[in-house]
């Protein structure tokens, strides 16, 4: 284990900043591993080894120039392929935005590229982060380093993937009803999906613009929120962006490193108490509750009565607003054109372009929200979920009333072997079961290793209330420090 | 098909027009509605956009303060009720001007409500109610190539530029208007004049509706006296004031000749020709694409305070009838005389050149006289002829001071309309001024008297009326830059 | 019963500008029922008296002062543009007249 694409990126940024090492040579080490290894784990769907080793080598210069530089300076980091990168491809794992080169940056990766974080490329993802296994990618599934003949879970299956396989130290995912979290808990990695609005959407390529919120993936919790840090703040470019400071999560995670949970009272949720879920799953999670009760944790049971109903309010409000967010590709401006052969009329051609450009999955919810939508039917669905997600949101209210955070397992099964779930789409959606309600009301949510069920990861979320997130990463980083880090067997 | 329709006067006295009408205006801000790109005119293609106004994916936008200022101001003015909470809203439709594919809009709660403006016809005040006023964010330009002309039929491609892309757009829409009978077309014009004029007089845009940054759209139906209101068509692509008159009329008869022979009103959209003043039938309204509207989740709520609003309106300037009012008294005009100025488009410029030193009157001879004679033979509006209030003003100044007489200065102004520079300027160099020196005019004098002996001899006997001749003889000599008056005294002078 | 049939399916294809096959259709037919119909439970909340959560954040009047910001090049704007002629995007011909 003495490799340097072992270390977590603390160790790297210490190394760098005792210059051990330079950016230049751990960023080719990462480079060589996703070379050596990459070719079965398939979490990268864009390599840029040229830009990596430019911002390593810019790094190192500020380094010798004896300039200050911020807590991650030199160290690698993975993209989830939705975010827009400049001058990088950004498909969101989509053919209708093959060979997109975006003219400007996120915001999110402006702060990543001035805290000196190395972009070794972007990772995979299903086609517009829908879906909970990163099959539907266009470019092909990624595979479980645990287990290659297993799902890596999704939407962000790339980024999770390329932390388990040692290929990054860091990754950034987007999390709209789990795809950050979910990933995290089946490839035994951490994954944060902080408060809405904490971090900028600016550049996130939308997929539901009232959901989606970019967070940090790593291989442990102080890693997730020196990430958090660099990632999280106002963002004058997204209305939706919360004009406030940071909680202060680094600091929080390592209290919580010190293991003592004394005064922390924990909920759980009786409406997850296992109905669903696998038996290995919930074993493991109670083996964790033990765990957090003997590091001083009071356990309280908590009900949230219209959590039940999130999962089919999830699935008409992300549907709708991506049949919206989704309109823009049309093969007029960027992207895929289909058709264009000087006969056909400009509507056939749009039609042409988004039936080849769009996989069945995208195809499903454009039109499930375009009939959600639907004047005749807005009301009983559109509507009414909006309601939903204002009971769901006192659930939590109440709920934080009596207790500091929610615990619960991150999602009802380890990572299932590739094909079990495409056939029936709403299997897939009950992997986001308990992960959902978190986003529709807006708070933060950490998925954390919590042991192992049949030799492969589970993962505990912790949600907070919101603006909390320092919270979470005390429970979180305690955790952890009980349970330790989950290591998948080297990749043959 | 050859229909013949019945005369104007004849379907008013048997039917009842209802009409109502949807104004877009484009703000005059510097920037777009949701993102920092420029507004300004006359750019090539593609060189006022940026991520968030070519709907690139990722982008957000962010909502201008200016923008939102400058409705609620219309809104005020439009004596409407201001939202204390609403939203904006995604209308969903496939268009490629639109580059997202969706319009920010708002829909059930827009940021204005339930007003009214009164307008002036014939001497009295309609009252026209007004729905709502709401913002939303302008379209592309699509260019249609290969058609006959320029025209979307029989085009075989086309070709878009998103610089007005994101413009903020302004929507007013009036509630119905029932119960003005024959006048109908007239309340319309004059109904958007006076929108006009108010919205000039906030400052908010330059509502040019031939650059179409003042848009109308008209709806109308008819109805027996005594039935329910019949079924409406809205008439787009009317963009002079005067298209507004005919539009309306022009619809009323097409709709009575539709009704007598038994048929029924399509609710439909219609284009109006301005060429041969009809309309034609556009897409049906009962096919017409759901538009999915839902609450935009990239931008949060507005909700104006009351003393943000306070303040809008304790800066919204005097009202243009009321200052309409104001001036006539100020200038001594009757009502028909101030109706003249107002129908010449010459109430600003008139006040601003009496500002610059002009009499009312000096003013209104020159507005309404041979500059209005000009802009109406060149078919411009009256602002545009090419003289300025300042011009004006300096032109009077000369006349007062004796520089110029009545035909030098319209000598003058034909410089001045003609681009040549300021009044002074162009009297100078055209060597139009009076001649005052009487070395000169005495040298004339004494030419004139030589060469017309007879006359001459006539004067010294009493006979002073035959010195016209002798002045006329002076003032050919002169160009016409003689004082005439002062040529007789001479004449008069040197011949007793 | 179904929640959506066939010719449902076939209108939303459309008005979400989607060439489907008629292979898709009925694929689509049977997996929209089977979500439809369980997105419904929605309604089972009578919520007569709760008010809609568009945005969770709690944010209002978000705003941006007018001020002109730098614009893309046209070079960068049309970049990516699957056609262009004299600096605007090409399309084929529009059949439908604008709304």
């Amino acid at each position: 284990m003495s490799d340097v694409f072992h270390l977590t990126a603390t160790e790297i940024a210490a190394r760098d900043a005792s210059g051990d090492a330079s950016a230049t040579e751990i960023t080719q080490a990462h480079l060589d591993r996703i070379a050596a290894v990459d070719d079965r784990v398939h979490a990268f769907l864009h390599v840029d080894a040229e830009g990596a080793l430019a911002a390593a080598t810019a790094v190192d210069e500020r380094r010798a120039a004896g300039e200050e530089l911020g807590p991650l300076a030199g160290v690698p980091i993975a993209v989830k392929d939705i975010v827009a990168t400049k001058g990088v491809p950004s498909t969101a794992a989509s053919k209708i935005l093959e060979g997109w080169r975006p003219p400007y940056d996120a915001t999110i990766v402006t702060r990543m590229r001035e805290a000196g974080l190395v972009m070794l490329g972007k990772t995979n993802l299903d086609e517009f982060a829908m879906g909970s296994s990163t099959e539907y990618s266009a470019y092909g599934p990624t595979f479980n380093p645990w287990d290659l003949s297993r799902i890596p879970g999704g939407s962000g299956g790339g980024s999770a993937a390329a932390l388990a396989a040692y290929e990054a130290p860091l990754a950034v995912g987007t999390d709209t009803g789990g795809s950050i979290r979910q990933p995290a808990a089946v490839t035994g990695t951490v994954g944060a999906k902080p408060t809405y609005g904490g971090t900028s959407r600016y550049g996130l390529i939308a997929f539901s613009s009232s959901l989606d919120t970019p967070g940090p993936c790593a291989r442990t919790v102080e890693d997730a929120a020196l990430l958090h840090a660099v990632l999280a703040g106002h963002d004058p470019r997204d209305s939706t962006s919360i004009p406030q400071p940071v909680p202060d999560v680094v600091g929080a995670a390592r209290r919580g490193a010190s293991g003592d949970l004394t005064g922390v009272k924990l909920g759980l949720v009786r409406e997850f108490s296992g109905e669903g879920a696998e038996p290995g799953v919930m074993a493991a999670f109670h083996d964790a509750v033990d765990a957090l009760t003997k590091l001083g944790a009071e356990v309280v049971e908590v009900s949230c009565p219209h959590f039940e109903y999130a999962l089919p309010a999830y699935y008409l409000i992300a549907p709708s607003e991506c049949s919206s967010n989704l309109a823009r590709f049309d093969g007029v401006r960027y992207g895929l054109r289909v058709g264009d052969d000087g006969a056909k009329s400009l509507e056939e051609v749009m039609s042409l372009t988004r039936e080849s450009g769009f996989g069945p999955e995208v195809k499903r919810r454009i039109m499930i929200g375009t009939y959600a939508l639907s004047s005749g039917y807005y009301d009983a669905y559109y509507g009414q979920a909006q309601k939903v997600r204002t009971l769901i949101t006192r659930d939590f209210t109440s709920a934080f009333e009596q207790v500091d955070v929610l615990i619960s397992p991150t999602t009802p099964f380890v990572a299932f072997p590739l094909g079990a779930r495409t056939a029936d789409p709403y299997q897939m959606y009950l992997a986001d079961l308990y992960t959902i309600p978190v986003n529709l009301y807006g708070g933060p949510g950490i998925s954390v290793p919590c042991g192992l069920s049949e030799g492969l990861p589970v993962g505990l979320q912790i949600a907070a209330p919101t603006l909390a997130d320092d919270r979470m990463y005390r429970v979180a980083a305690a955790l952890e420090s009980a349970i330790g880090t989950l290591t998948p067997g080297e990749l043959s | 098909m050859t229909v013949t329709l019945p005369p104007y006067e004849d379907v008013v006295a048997r039917y009842e027009p209802v009409i109502g009408l949807e104004t877009h205006v484009e703000l005059g801000t510097n920037t777009k509605m949701f993102c920092g790109c420029p507004t300004d005119f006359g750019g090539q293609p593609n060189t006022r956009i940026c991520p968030v106004c070519l709907g690139l994916p990722g982008s957000l936008p962010v909502a201008n303060k200016a923008a939102i200022e400058a409705t609620i101001r219309i809104g005020l003015a439009l004596n409407c009720t201001i939202a204390t909470w609403c939203r904006f809203a995604r209308k969903n439709y496939f268009y490629p001007d639109m580059p997202k594919n969706y319009q920010i809009s708002q829909y059930d709660e827009p940021l204005c409500t339930d007003g009214w403006l009164d307008v002036e016809v014939d001497g009295e005040l309609v009252r026209i109610g007004i729905e709502r006023v709401h913002l939303e964010e302008d379209t592309g330009k699509t260019l249609h190539v290969g058609g006959a002309t320029g025209r979307i039929h029989g085009a075989t491609e086309s070709l878009v530029d998103y610089n007005r892309a994101g413009i903020p757009l302004v929507e007013i829409v009036t509630k119905p208007i029932p119960g003005t009978g024959a006048l109908a077309p007239v309340v319309a014009r004059a109904y958007v004049t006076e929108l006009r004029d108010v919205i000039r007089s906030l400052d908010v845009s330059d509502v040019r509706m031939e650059q179409g940054s003042l848009r109308c759209d008209v709806n109308t139906s008819l109805n027996l006296p005594g039935h329910e209101w019949g079924t409406r068509t809205e008439t787009k692509n009317v963009n002079s004031l005067r298209s507004v008159e005919r539009a309306v009329r022009s619809e009323i008869i097409r709709q009575a000749s539709v009704l007598d022979a038994g048929g029924r009103i399509v609710q439909e959209t219609r284009h109006f020709h301005e060429d041969t003043g009809d309309t034609t039938s556009g897409r049906s309204k009962e096919t017409a694409t759901d538009y999915r509207y839902f609450p935009e989740p990239d931008l949060v709520p507005l909700a104006p305070d009351a003393e943000w609003v306070s303040t809008l309106k304790a800066g919204l300037p005097e009202l243009p009838r009321l200052h309409r009012k104001r001036l006539q008294a100020e200038w001594g005009l009757s009502d028909l005389d101030m109706q003249s100025v107002v129908n010449a488009g010459a109430v600003e410029l008139i006040e601003q050149t009496i500002a610059a030193g002009t009499t009312p009157e000096g003013a209104r001879k020159w507005w309404l006289g041979e500059l209005a004679r000009r802009a109406n033979e060149a078919g411009i509006e009256l602002a545009a002829v090419g003289a300025t209030p300042a011009h004006v003003a300096e032109l009077q100044r000369l006349v007062d001071e004796g520089k110029l007489n009545d035909k030098l200065a319209r000598a003058v102004l034909e410089g001045v309309v003609a681009g040549e520079g300021a009044p002074t300027e162009i009297m100078t160099a055209r060597g139009l001024g009076v001649v005052s020196d009487t070395g000169a005019l005495t040298a004339a004098v004494d030419e004139a008297i030589a060469a017309n002996p007879d006359v001459a001899e006539k004067i010294r006997e009493g006979k002073v009326a035959a010195a016209g001749v002798l002045v006329g003889a002076v003032m050919k000599a002169t160009r016409g830059q003689a004082d005439a008056k002062t040529v007789r005294e001479l004449i008069i002078a040197r011949l007793s | 019963m179904a929640a959506i049939s066939r010719e449902e399916v076939a209108h939303l294809a459309r008005l979400s500008r989607l060439a489907v096959t008629d292979q898709e259709i009925d694929l689509f037919a049977g997996q929209l029922d089977v979500i439809l119909q369980a997105v419904a439970r929605v309604g089972e909340v009578v919520a007569e008296d709760i008010p809609p959560t568009s945005h969770s954040v709690p944010l209002t009047n978000v705003l941006r002062d007018d001020v002109v910001q730098p614009c893309l090049t046209p070079e960068e704007a049309l970049a990516g543009a699957p056609d262009a002629e004299e600096g605007r995007f090409r399309v084929p011909r529009i059949l439908e007249e604008e709304a």
